[in-house]
């Protein structure tokens, strides 16, 4: 353990960015949890008399065209944000590992009809098979996840399979094998265990990705509806009045969410060298 | 060789093949009745009735599937509700408008990431190699749809420099005689200069806020790629054999640092298509995803569905074509194959 934690503290010290980003990442999610309380406002409340203000003391990130307070909404979008993140990533997570770690250990047909399915959602360039599915499915905040973590499976897929078939015929999966486990015990009990770090690497790489894909659907008019506060569509809403100089109604959504992508991408790449040092780039 | 490129495009056939049924399914599985909602708001039962057999939905899965194979082969994609116009047709005169952003976004892009990640990877730990090391990490963090308006911001409103985003040519020009459809080649054949100058102004800010997006991954690459080569033996042989810097960086080390990044432009592909929809609808650009988007606002499904079903089999050829590039500058593959 001790090597571990030294292993972590060198990890630190050679880039204290990581330190920023940890921080940021504790903060989004306080966020997230206590926004709608943090908000200074109603997220939904217009004002026509306040409305297209610059930032200001009483509006930091001034107000909409609808005299809605920008910081208000953006807090609260928080939660949605990061809510339609996580539960993509964790249900492609597992649905992913299930079917690599399935893939990796029995072999002929499961392999090949899981590698097929993986290629072939590779197959297509990710964000639009992800508008597709948004489009035939319905566009609900529940299918914008479905869709995020369809695009997402061949990765925990890949990540899964690979790790189990280097194992499949190690000495202690054949010495559970015989002294009778299932083939269900020994996936879930044996083989699970030894690929979740380079899994876990993998969420903490996806997590910016889901939120920046979720973001760029609901941008082009998918998933979450107006007047629901979400990062994308706040920044859609103010595309219109940045070529006549009301630049604060997009820049500040879209650089809270760039900030979140950003303090996402440090953290993963951070787990990743403490993980897996040889896949460091 | 020929033998392997045929194996090659063996290779990409059940690709081709998942991207059409899953293109299938997302067609069957439009919410509600399909043939109520191609028959219109207005229509009869009696019509719907007549408008599923029209659309053959009232056979089984397997035989619409293969009508609807077939109706591919015949370049039917649908109609189009709101325009009444073929989708293929459609798609087919929007394409280049498309083509011609993603083509110049890789070009700017490679210039920009090959030089960064060599350099970065010749001297690690410099200045340049924590500047690379930002770049790559910002850059895959910045939403293209962020990007695009913040230039369109500094660069239109703040600076003047750059013309109004909206679409590809400035209305006071007509578009140039279609030849290729790619206004600056176009342009460059009509000799109009004035003309050629108005389609480039308006190309930088998009092209710019692509390649910004897709920098990232070939810098990463091009740096551990490179990386990985200096250190190899050949490279320290060269270095002995007392070669200047510049031929073992470049003749030896860069030819082939260059293989793995060349394989990874197949996931730029896919990163460029994706996010030319968003920066199409960012700077009103009139290309193929603008027309999606369009229709998707409008609930008009079959221009959507061609247009994924479009992109699909575009990046497969693309991928093709990044794999027989491949294969024709390694030398290692062909001797292989011959021997």
């Amino acid at each position: 353990m001790s090597e571990t934690t030294k292993h972590i503290k060198h990890v630190l010290s050679e880039n204290p960015v990581t330190l920023v980003a940890a921080a940021l990442f504790a903060f989004f999610v306080l966020v997230a949890i206590f926004g709608p309380w943090l908000a200074p406002y109603d997220p939904l409340a217009s004002d026509t008399v306040t409305a297209l203000k610059p930032p200001s003391l009483q509006h930091w990130f001034g107000t909409d065209a609808l005299g809605r307070d920008i910081l208000s909404r953006t807090l609260v979008a928080t939660r949605l944000d990061l809510g339609i993140a996580v539960s993509a990533v964790v249900l492609s997570f597992a649905i992913g590992i299930s079917l690599g770690l399935a893939a990796g250990y029995f072999g002929g047909w499961w392999d090949i009809g899981v590698i097929r399915l993986a290629d072939t959602i590779m197959a297509f360039p990710l964000f639009v098979l992800a508008m597709g599915i948004v489009a035939a499915l319905g566009n609900t905040v529940g299918n914008i996840v479905l869709a995020t973590a369809i695009i997402n499976l061949p990765f925990y897929v890949r990540v899964a399979r690979a790790e189990t078939n280097v194992r499949r015929s190690a000495g202690f999966i054949e010495a559970a094998r015989l002294s009778g486990n299932s083939d269900l015990r020994i996936l879930a009990v044996h083989l699970f265990p030894n690929i979740l770090p380079p899994a876990m690497v993998q969420v903490s790489l996806n997590m910016g990705w889901a939120i920046l894909n979720a973001a760029g659907l609901s941008f082009i008019g998918l998933g979450v509806r107006p007047p629901t506060p979400e990062w994308g569509i706040l920044v859609a809403e103010g595309a219109q009045f940045i070529v006549s100089g009301e630049w604060w109604v997009s820049f500040f959504p879209g650089a809270v969410l760039m900030l979140a992508v950003f303090s996402f991408n440090l953290l993963g790449d951070a787990l990743r060298d403490i993980f897996d040092p040889r896949k460091r780039t | 060789m020929l033998k392997l490129i045929a194996k090659r495009l063996l290779a990409a056939l059940p690709n081709l093949v998942g991207v059409v049924i899953i293109t299938f399914m997302l067609t069957r599985a439009l919410p509600g009745d399909p043939a109520a909602y191609f028959a219109g708001g207005a229509a009869t039962p009696e019509a719907v009735e007549q408008v599923r057999k029209q659309l053959g939905l009232d056979r089984s899965l397997p035989e619409q599937f293969f009508l609807y194979v077939g109706g591919l082969f015949r370049g039917d994609f649908g109609t189009s509700l709101t325009t009444g116009q073929p989708v293929l047709q459609e798609l087919l005169t929007r394409l280049p408008a498309s083509v011609e952003m993603v083509l110049l976004a890789l070009v700017v892009a490679c210039s920009i990431a090959l030089p960064l990640g060599v350099m970065a990877a010749t001297k690690p730990g410099s200045w340049i190699d924590q500047l690379c090391r930002l770049v790559t990490t910002a850059g895959v963090s910045l939403p293209t749809f962020f990007t695009g308006l913040l230039l369109a911001y500094v660069f239109y409103f703040l600076l003047g420099w750059a013309p109004a985003p909206l679409g590809r040519l400035d209305p006071v020009f007509s578009p140039p005689p279609t030849v290729t459809g790619l206004y600056l080649i176009d342009g460059l054949l009509g000799g109009d200069s004035g003309l050629w100058w108005a389609a480039f102004k308006q190309l930088i800010l998009p092209t710019l806020t692509m390649a910004l997006f897709v920098l990232a991954p070939i810098a990463r690459m091009t740096r551990a790629s490179m990386l990985q080569v200096l250190s190899s033996d050949f490279v320290r042989t060269a270095r002995a054999s007392g070669l200047s810097n510049t031929t073992v960086r470049v003749r030896y080390a860069l030819r082939n640092a260059l293989l793995p990044v060349v394989t990874t432009l197949g996931m730029v592909f896919g990163f460029m298509l994706g996010s030319s929809v968003i920066i199409e609808k960012v700077f009103g650009w009139p290309g193929v995803g603008s027309y999606a988007i369009d229709a998707l606002t409008a609930s008009d499904y079959a221009p959507v569905q061609g247009f994924v079903l479009a992109m699909g089999v575009l990046f497969v050829l693309l991928n093709l074509l990044v794999d027989l590039l491949y294969t024709l500058i390694d030398p290692r593959i062909s001797l292989g194959a011959s021997s």
